[in-house]
């Protein structure tokens, strides 16, 4: 249970990430907390060569308003959104998700930026950043690029993500006043990976009604429009709408259509959209 | 190749060569000698071997050593005279909150983040926040009795001095 061999290299530039990167030809993994490659090392299910370490850039650990959207740099750590980052652009949304990721000792040190490109079916931001079809902002040696996360996810652990690239920030909505959420998970035990997992994300004032079903095999399925979102609402678990998304054991979709049936209990407990006196 | 780094550890700044690879568990226990940190899945799920890196808990079996240069790392040793960890400590005895004890150093870690962190928790809070430790013999009831008891102490000792 140790580690393979590697070398280590901590970068204060994305420029130099990106060059170390490129230089070690598909052999280097980026690292922030290693939280989830930590494990894969020690089990020797991932034995990179060189790791390059991104957690103390500037660059990525800085948060704030832009062009009227909420970025988030990608190392910053699970932690940092529970005690609240993100608090009042998403509504609450972002430290909730945040607090029921793993255990605080995880997410003391594990990063946004390395859930999104670990890619693990089960991870909550994986789920979060499709409910809200954050953008990815990568970069590579050609510059960088913004990959909204609905293209981001190509399936279990495998991303848009090159050898040479990294994750250097990501934009999120600002919920309107209007705006509601739900999110709601199934875990044998508080901090394990989830088994099921709904999230609900609505806005009459802006069109928006948006379901992800998260901790399937591959990536996270995507229900966009009112007419689809209600037609899940009304007909929860039925076996075509788990057929669409290629979920075929009986006991995975019972839990999620709990899991169905519980966001929309929160969605629908929520106080109603503010209106103004 | 090994790579130099400079800890502070337990409030003592220490500097070492470590190889890459090398967790700040394996660190602490083989070059600083502070077994103190155990040692149980090594991969981040039973929480034996929680440390405080800058203040904070962390896994130093998924934490690189090379990962904590300039970092300040705290281990079951090196709480000293720290008064919240003083009160644990009489309060794991008194409530039989260990038996075998190899999850104690990572028990007392989370529970002093507990108790600084969120003072006005209750039973159920403890025990989610206490999900990432795992113990195999005594169970929870009495780890959990133990941070009661010194959050009950806390509060009762914050209106004294009010």
């Amino acid at each position: 249970m140790k580690a393979a061999d590697l070398q280590y290299a901590a970068c204060a530039e994305p420029d130099e990430a990106v060059a170390r990167l490129a230089a070690a030809q598909g052999m280097a993994k980026v690292c922030a907390g290693t939280q989830s490659l930590g494990p894969m090392m020690n089990l020797r299910l991932a034995q990179p060569a060189l790791l390059v370490d991104v957690s103390r850039m500037p660059a990525l650990t800085r948060s704030g308003l832009r062009d009227g959207r909420l970025v988030t740099g990608a190392a910053i750590t699970h932690a940092r959104f529970e005690d609240g980052e993100g608090a009042a652009a998403s509504r609450g949304l972002l430290p909730q998700v945040a607090a029921g990721i793993a255990y605080r000792a995880v997410r003391n040190r594990g990063t946004l930026g390395g859930s999104l490109a670990h890619a693990d079916p089960a991870a909550d931001w994986v789920s979060t950043a499709c409910l809200l079809d954050a953008g990815i902002h990568l970069v590579g040696p050609g510059g960088s690029r913004r990959v909204p996360a609905s293209e981001f996810f190509l399936a279990a652990f495998t991303t848009a993500l090159a050898d040479d690239e990294l994750i250097v920030e990501v934009d999120w909505p600002v919920l309107s006043p209007q705006a509601r959420w739900a999110y709601r998970k199934l875990c044998r035990k508080p901090g394990e990976f989830a088994e099921a997992m709904v999230a609900i994300w609505t806005d009459p004032s802006q069109g928006i009604s948006r379901l992800v079903i998260g901790a399937l095999d591959g990536a996270p399925a995507i229900v966009s429009g009112e007419a689809a979102v209600n037609a899940l609402r009304e007909r929860a678990g039925q076996t075509a709408q788990f057929d669409a998304i290629g979920l075929d054991d009986p006991y995975r979709r019972q839990l999620q259509s709990v899991m169905l049936a519980r966001a929309f209990a929160q969605l629908d407990a929520r106080p109603g959209p503010e209106t103004t006196p | 190749m090994t790579l130099p780094i400079t800890l502070t550890l337990n409030g003592e700044t220490r500097s070492a060569q470590v190889e890459p690879r090398c967790s700040l568990a394996d660190h602490l226990r083989e070059a600083e000698g502070l077994t103190g940190t155990h040692l149980g899945c090594e991969h981040g799920v039973c929480g034996a071997c929680t440390v405080m890196i800058d203040g904070a808990p962390a896994r130093s079996c998924i934490t690189l050593a090379a990962a904590c240069d300039g970092r300040a790392v705290r281990t079951i040793e090196g709480w000293g005279d720290d008064p919240v960890m003083a009160q644990l400590r009489e309060a794991f005895s008194q409530e039989h909150a260990l038996q075998c004890g190899y999850c104690t150093p990572g028990m007392l870690a989370t529970a002093h983040d507990i108790v600084t962190r969120l003072p006005q928790a209750d039973a159920d809070r403890i025990r989610l926040e206490l999900a990432g430790n795992l113990c195999r013999c005594t169970g929870y009831r009495g780890i959990v009795l133990a941070i009661q008891r010194v959050l009950a102490q806390r509060r009762a000792g914050a209106v004294d001095a009010a």
